[in-house]
């Protein structure tokens, strides 16, 4: 059996990397011989929630819940998702590769004595389990083995397509309110702001990106940059030399240490491409590169790229889009 | 109350430079790379010069081979008082083993008067990306831990912690002795001044064996992606290229109307 531990928007709804996270458990347990996959969500899922999570092909939906669950702590999460793994007697235990993920299989990892490997993106063998991950900021890949049980690991983000399953799971929602120790919520979330809006709040479902690297030149040099991002209803992502200027908040920062994002467009302006912004933007259908070097490898990785200097080619664009809406 | 942080950094590949791998797949030419610090681990570092500022001695420590020394100079050189280097292979190490060796040493320094009630690390080494070294340290210790976070400070014997959340900005409180993992954003790392580089130069560094073998990774091998082929359309040069972009827009379906 695979435990998958979903995550849920504020809304209510199952994040996209938990969906692809569903996925991979799916082609998983298919290769297995159809072992069944149970999801875990913290909180109080509703019944599209749980639809969803069935659609998913989920056996059945534990839902953790009770005061341990009600701010977040890792150790308290995956105390929680332990307790669940030890009663189905799962073989897998698995999320997606995100922050909560990451923290939470860390701790699953810890507590059990066996390895994790974060950021798979494929696996290659079942016995032994073998797996392939991210390493090097995605410049190699690492085969692991995860020949103890349960083998633990998380799904770096948009390895796969999320895809409902051809035939849903039975979606049984399971009430839990496992014991959590009190050092388990030593460290936990004692207060949550709402973010202040700004455009890169979307970045990473944004369905459109514009970039923007040194070549932007200053803080100053961002106006137009952000213009066409209101033109196209985009979010605005930034290279890391950007934040460590202090041009742009480190929040809308693309890459390795920053956000990784799949949008249906990507416009890196004045970004050379570095392995490190490469890992988080590689993800993009579509990555219209401007650049003033042709042969910068934003530009030779591109599927379209404009050869100029940003300052004079985004304005021109500008002006095409308010003229062609008349 | 002041604190006496400890911060662990390690030496990582420069992925910036052409990323070559051994003969054996087992872990990155270092003939052909560059090195730094995990630019997480940076930040570590700052905050750990700042909580110590308030009276107590930042003190940095690595696990790796010789070389793993310019990490440590660098952080002595902004601000931390003491270095420790255990000195060993880091691609014979997992997480595991990391947890063991910082443990030890966190175990020493107290038994030798010089306790650390706070240690603070990078949420996820450059290379490895594993995520796992902070979490299995507190474990090993018995002391909680908050990950992920961009600002630390201490008062009374407690640690508060700010961080991104999915929900927004979240805000961690937890009691000392504590593992903190710092995400890159929010400090800006201090730049070493010229008498902070000449003190860092000189300054005594303890070595140290591993306390145990390692039981190592659970690496089969390495292996580098294949490179794409480039099959990038030029749409054109400078602002003459504008009717083009927006034709792309137009038969991507982005361009809202």
């Amino acid at each position: 059996m695979i435990v998958v531990l979903v995550e849920v928007t504020p809304a209510g709804e199952v994040v996209e990397t938990s969906r692809e996270a569903m996925t991979f458990a799916r082609d998983l347990a298919a290769a297995g011989g159809g072992v069944p996959i149970d999801a875990v969500v913290v909180g109080h899922p509703d019944d599209a929630l749980v639809g969803t999570l069935a659609s998913y092909g989920a056996r059945r939906v534990h839902a953790l819940t009770g005061p341990a669950y009600e701010s977040f702590s890792g150790a308290a999460w995956a105390a929680g998702l332990m307790a669940v793994r030890e009663r189905a007697g799962a073989v897998v235990v698995t999320a997606a590769g995100t922050a909560r993920g990451n923290e939470v299989l860390a701790h699953v990892a810890a507590r059990s004595g066996l390895p994790m490997a974060a950021n798979v993106v494929s696996f290659s063998s079942l016995s032994p389990f073998t797996v392939t991950r991210q390493v090097v900021g995605g410049a190699a890949l690492e085969e692991m083995s995860l020949s103890q049980r349960p083998a633990i690991f998380t799904l770096a983000g948009h390895a796969v397509e999320a895809t409902p399953a051809a035939t849903a799971g039975a979606g049984e929602l399971v009430v839990e309110t496992p014991d959590v120790a009190d050092a388990d919520l030593l460290a936990r979330v004692v207060s949550t702001e709402e973010p202040e809006p700004d455009l890169s709040g979307t970045l990473k479902s944004a369905r459109v990106v514009v970039g923007a690297g040194r070549g932007a030149g200053s803080a100053e040099g961002f106006d137009d940059l952000l213009e066409l991002a209101e033109l196209l209803d985009a979010s605005l992502g930034v290279s890391r030399v950007v934040t460590s200027l202090g041009w742009r908040p480190h929040h809308e920062q693309v890459g390795q240490t920053g956000s990784r994002i799949s949008p249906d467009l990507y416009i890196p302006c004045g970004i050379s491409g570095a392995i490190q912004h490469w890992a988080g933007c590689s993800s993009a259908k579509v990555i219209l590169a401007i650049n003033t070097d042709p042969d910068a490898p934003m530009v030779t990785k591109a599927t379209h790229a404009v050869i100029g200097d940003l300052h004079e080619i985004i304005p021109a664009v500008n002006a095409e889009i308010r003229r062609r809406r008349g | 109350m002041s604190v006496s942080p400890l911060v662990c950094v390690k030496r990582v590949v420069d992925a910036t430079s052409e990323v070559v791998l051994t003969e054996d797949a087992q872990g990155v030419d270092g003939r052909y790379a560059g090195f730094t610090t995990s630019a997480h681990e940076e930040c570590a570092v700052e905050l750990a010069v700042r909580i110590a500022a308030d009276g107590g001695a930042a003190t940095v420590m690595t696990l790796g081979d010789d070389d793993a020394v310019e990490q440590l100079r660098a952080a002595l050189a902004v601000g931390c008082a003491a270095a420790t280097h255990v000195v060993a292979d880091p691609q014979a190490f997992g997480p595991a083993d990391v947890a063991r060796e910082i443990a030890a040493v966190v175990r020493d320094h107290e038994a030798a008067g010089t306790p650390h009630e706070l240690v603070l690390l990078g949420n996820d080494a450059a290379d490895t990306g594993d995520f796992q070294v902070g979490i299995r340290l507190a474990y090993e210790l018995g002391w909680p831990v908050v990950n992920g976070v961009n600002t630390v400070t201490v008062a009374d014997g407690e640690v508060t912690a700010t961080g991104s959340g999915p929900d927004g900005h979240e805000t961690f409180r937890l009691p000392l002795p504590a593992v903190v993992t710092v995400l890159e954003g929010g400090v800006e790392p201090r730049y070493p001044s010229v008498p902070g580089r000449m003190k860092a130069k000189k300054a005594p560094i303890e070595e140290r064996r591993p306390t145990a073998d390692p039981v190592g990774p659970s690496r089969v091998r390495l292996v580098l992606p294949p490179p794409s082929p480039s099959t990038v359309q030029v749409l054109g040069e400078g602002p003459a290229s504008a009717p083009a972009v927006v034709d792309l827009f137009e038969q991507l379906g982005v361009l809202a109307r």
